[in-house]
């Protein structure tokens, strides 16, 4: 064979391609995509890649048909995966919902771009955030996460992968333009050092399998085609055996397990870094690329006797509700950096609840936020509180 | 009067491929889709595939229904999706044997740029259309199917549009097989869909079926009974002819048969041809096979 799959060194490399490889690294075999900047690399480099590892790469027509084939792919046992952007994550969202519906692991790779529409295909934003989160239509919980550093775009694609299999539901790798475009050095590690988890299988034989009825954690083991247990599948609502059942009882059991799968699990899902938080009277809260800007200011800051500290998002969706709050209570405010014009930032004051002022700013997208912006952010906190 | 005692109805030999426990269908009385589903069950008998090696893809409206009643793998999906879903099963899984089963609506209205693509690539793939002219399950409206002139809910004066001719399409984008029926056409509908399933490529089955809840009434084409005489007196079979003369004219006559049946290399042939030229010992894909000898 021509390849490995484990690609183990250290590389310069950017954003987009070790997104591949931490996929790749993670097991998967099939990639169905359209081209679109700023996430054409992705589908470019898994072109080149999964021949390599025996996998299927396929260009489809659309971002429609490429959301729809990585759903069959992952029916057909494999791992499967789509990186898109812009335009084309607004195509993803139909057969996202399917995916949730039927509870089908896969990743989707979000390389954000500044929009609305057309936008600025090449330049960053962080403006899909509250559509990953509500952008499908129909009442579901989602998981989301959100690199800030090539290196990250490997290790976040491999966990994206294991969250997706392991909660049996499409996971939405929430990267940007700047992430995705950017080059750094990058660490592979050892395959044997590298966690990868598998979707649960059914242990009964198939007259007993019951696709939908989930065990203790509240996913249930899933069956591919091909193995024998001639399960049915549907977008509609259905009962544990899949079957569609149209009417508010089965709803609510289905609409409860989508929900509490993800609810009950959230603290093992959620993930945040801090830096120096331990003294800190205000904390930029922050994720993706807009981490970079705010550690520089808090850095800044720090050489001026402001006692400033950050915390970093991994997750972005499910929302870290109990570590905002108590950070609330402690602290003299709150800042959020984001390339929007206000998304995260709901999250984090509703989550913040009145404890502190949350204060936001805004980019509309098109560049990096600049630290010094930051920094004045944390003037104004502390002088409004002072 | 004496009840007669209720007696055990003795086995359907489509039982085991049936999901019985969701019996009675959701199919108007008179519809095609019925006769169509009985000759899918009796083809995948036939066919000589491994029962757990055939996965049927539906995408929304009434045949969209036909993969919630068959007890194989079986995928209900999104209007329109079903074939690039498929295609994501299929080259997953190459050994499957894959069969979408939609409209007329579904497959060449919001599914067209899907269809056209599939057939483009040869994707090792069954279509089974069941055309009904109308858009059925929500209650008759306008399709790419719909005759010139014929009254809908969204065309309630007449049609204004001309219909595809889907066989010709579907000759056009490169499918490898192309057949079209009527649904009183039982045994030749059976026939196509056992080649059309072991037929390696793009393979398309139009069959024609009557919807008098909707379209049949709209357009005073009477009962079930008058439709399907209708469908007896108009069909002719043209075999081997040019699809694009195989028009479907209401006041004259619908053509049918199977009018395509040649070899093209498929997607997956392609592409381990491709893989094994440029790296080496790349390894074979299995493919689908039939294998009569583990048939169930």
């Amino acid at each position: 064979m021509a390849g490995k799959a484990v690609l183990t060194g250290t590389y310069f490399m950017n954003g987009d391609e070790a997104c591949c490889e931490g996929a790749i690294a993670a097991g998967c075999r099939f990639f169905a995509g359209y081209p679109i900047t700023p996430a054409t690399e992705v589908a470019e480099r898994m072109s080149e890649r999964l021949p390599e590892v025996s996998g299927i790469f396929i260009q489809m027509e659309d971002e429609l048909a490429s959301m729809a084939a990585i759903l069959g792919a992952s029916w057909g046992g494999m791992k499967a995966m789509t990186s898109t952007s812009g335009p084309g994550f607004s195509l993803m969202m139909e057969n996202i919902s399917l995916g949730l519906c039927t509870e089908t692991p896969c990743v989707v790779c979000n390389v954000q771009r500044a929009g609305p529409s057309t936008g600025l295909p090449t330049l960053v934003a962080q403006a899909d955030m509250m559509q990953a989160r509500w952008g499908a239509h129909g009442h579901y919980e989602i998981i989301a996460v959100s690199p800030s550093s090539p290196q990250e775009m490997f290790d976040f694609t491999v966990w994206a992968f294991n969250l997706s299999e392991q909660y049996r539901l499409p996971v939405i790798l929430l990267a940007d333009e700047v992430v995705g475009h950017m080059t750094e050095r990058v660490v592979i590690p050892p395959a044997d050092k590298i966690q990868v988890i598998n979707r649960k299988k059914p242990l009964v034989p198939p007259e007993k399998y019951l696709p939908y009825r989930p065990d203790s954690d509240g996913v249930a083991p899933m069956a591919t085609a091909g193995e024998g247990y001639h399960m049915h599948v549907s977008g509609l609502t259905h009962d544990q055996r899949g079957y569609p059942v149209m009417d508010e009882v089965a709803q609510e059991e289905m609409i409860t397990r989508l929900v509490q799968k993800v609810r009950k699990n959230a603290d093992q899902i959620i993930r945040y870094e801090t830096f120096l938080l331990e003294d800190a009277d205000v904390v930029v809260v922050a994720y993706g690329i807009s981490v970079r800007s705010a550690k520089r200011a808090v850095a800044e800051a720090r050489k001026r006797g402001i006692k400033a500290g950050v915390v970093k998002l991994n997750t972005i969706w499910p929302f870290p509700e109990k570590m905002v709050r108590d950070l609330a209570g402690k602290v003299r405010g709150l800042i959020m950096p984001e390339i929007n014009y206000g998304q995260m930032v709901l999250e984090l004051e509703r989550c913040a609840g009145g404890l502190c002022p949350v204060l936001l700013v805004p980019h509309a997208g098109g560049a990096i936020i600049r630290p010094e912006r930051i920094l004045t952010a944390l003037d104004t906190v502390l002088k409004e509180t002072a | 009067m004496i009840a007669k005692k209720r007696k055990t109805p003795s086995p359907h030999p489509h039982d085991p491929l049936l999901r019985t426990d969701r019996i009675p269908h959701i199919w108007c009385s008179g519809c095609g889709i019925g006769t169509v589903f009985g000759c899918v069950l009796t083809a995948i008998q036939k066919s000589g595939f491994p029962l757990d090696d055939v996965a049927m893809v539906s995408g929304i409206g009434c045949t969209g229904r036909m993969a919630g009643y068959l007890n194989l793998d079986s995928f209900h999906t999104t209007h329109g999706r079903a074939i690039p879903f498929a295609t994501g099963l299929k080259l997953a899984r190459p050994q499957s044997c894959v069969m979408v089963t939609s409209g007329d609506g579904d497959l060449f209205a919001i599914g067209g740029n899907h269809f056209i693509h599939a057939a483009r690539r040869n994707m090792d793939l069954t279509i089974v259309c069941v055309n009904n002219f109308n858009y059925g399950m929500t209650g008759g409206q306008v399709a790419p199917s719909t005759p010139f002139g014929a009254k809908t809910t969204t065309s309630p004066i007449g049609n204004f549009e001309e219909p595809f001719n889907f066989c010709s399409l579907a000759a056009e984008v490169g499918a490898v097989y192309v057949a079209r029926w009527t649904s009183l056409h039982i045994r030749w509908i059976t026939d196509s869909l056992v080649e059309a399933m072991q037929k390696k490529g793009f393979s398309f089955v139009e069959i024609l079926a009557p919807c008098p809840t909707t379209f049949g009434k709209r357009n005073r084409l009477g009962g079930a009974i008058d439709l399907t005489k209708f469908f007896h007196e108009r069909s002719v079979i043209r075999n081997h002819i040019d699809p694009r003369e195989a028009v479907l004219d209401f006041n004259k006559h619908l053509v049918v048969g199977k009018f395509v049946d040649i070899e093209r290399p498929t997607f997956l042939d392609n592409y381990e041809l491709i893989n094994r030229r440029e790296l080496g010992d790349w390894p074979a894909l299995e493919g689908k096979r039939p294998r009569p000898e583990k048939q169930a």
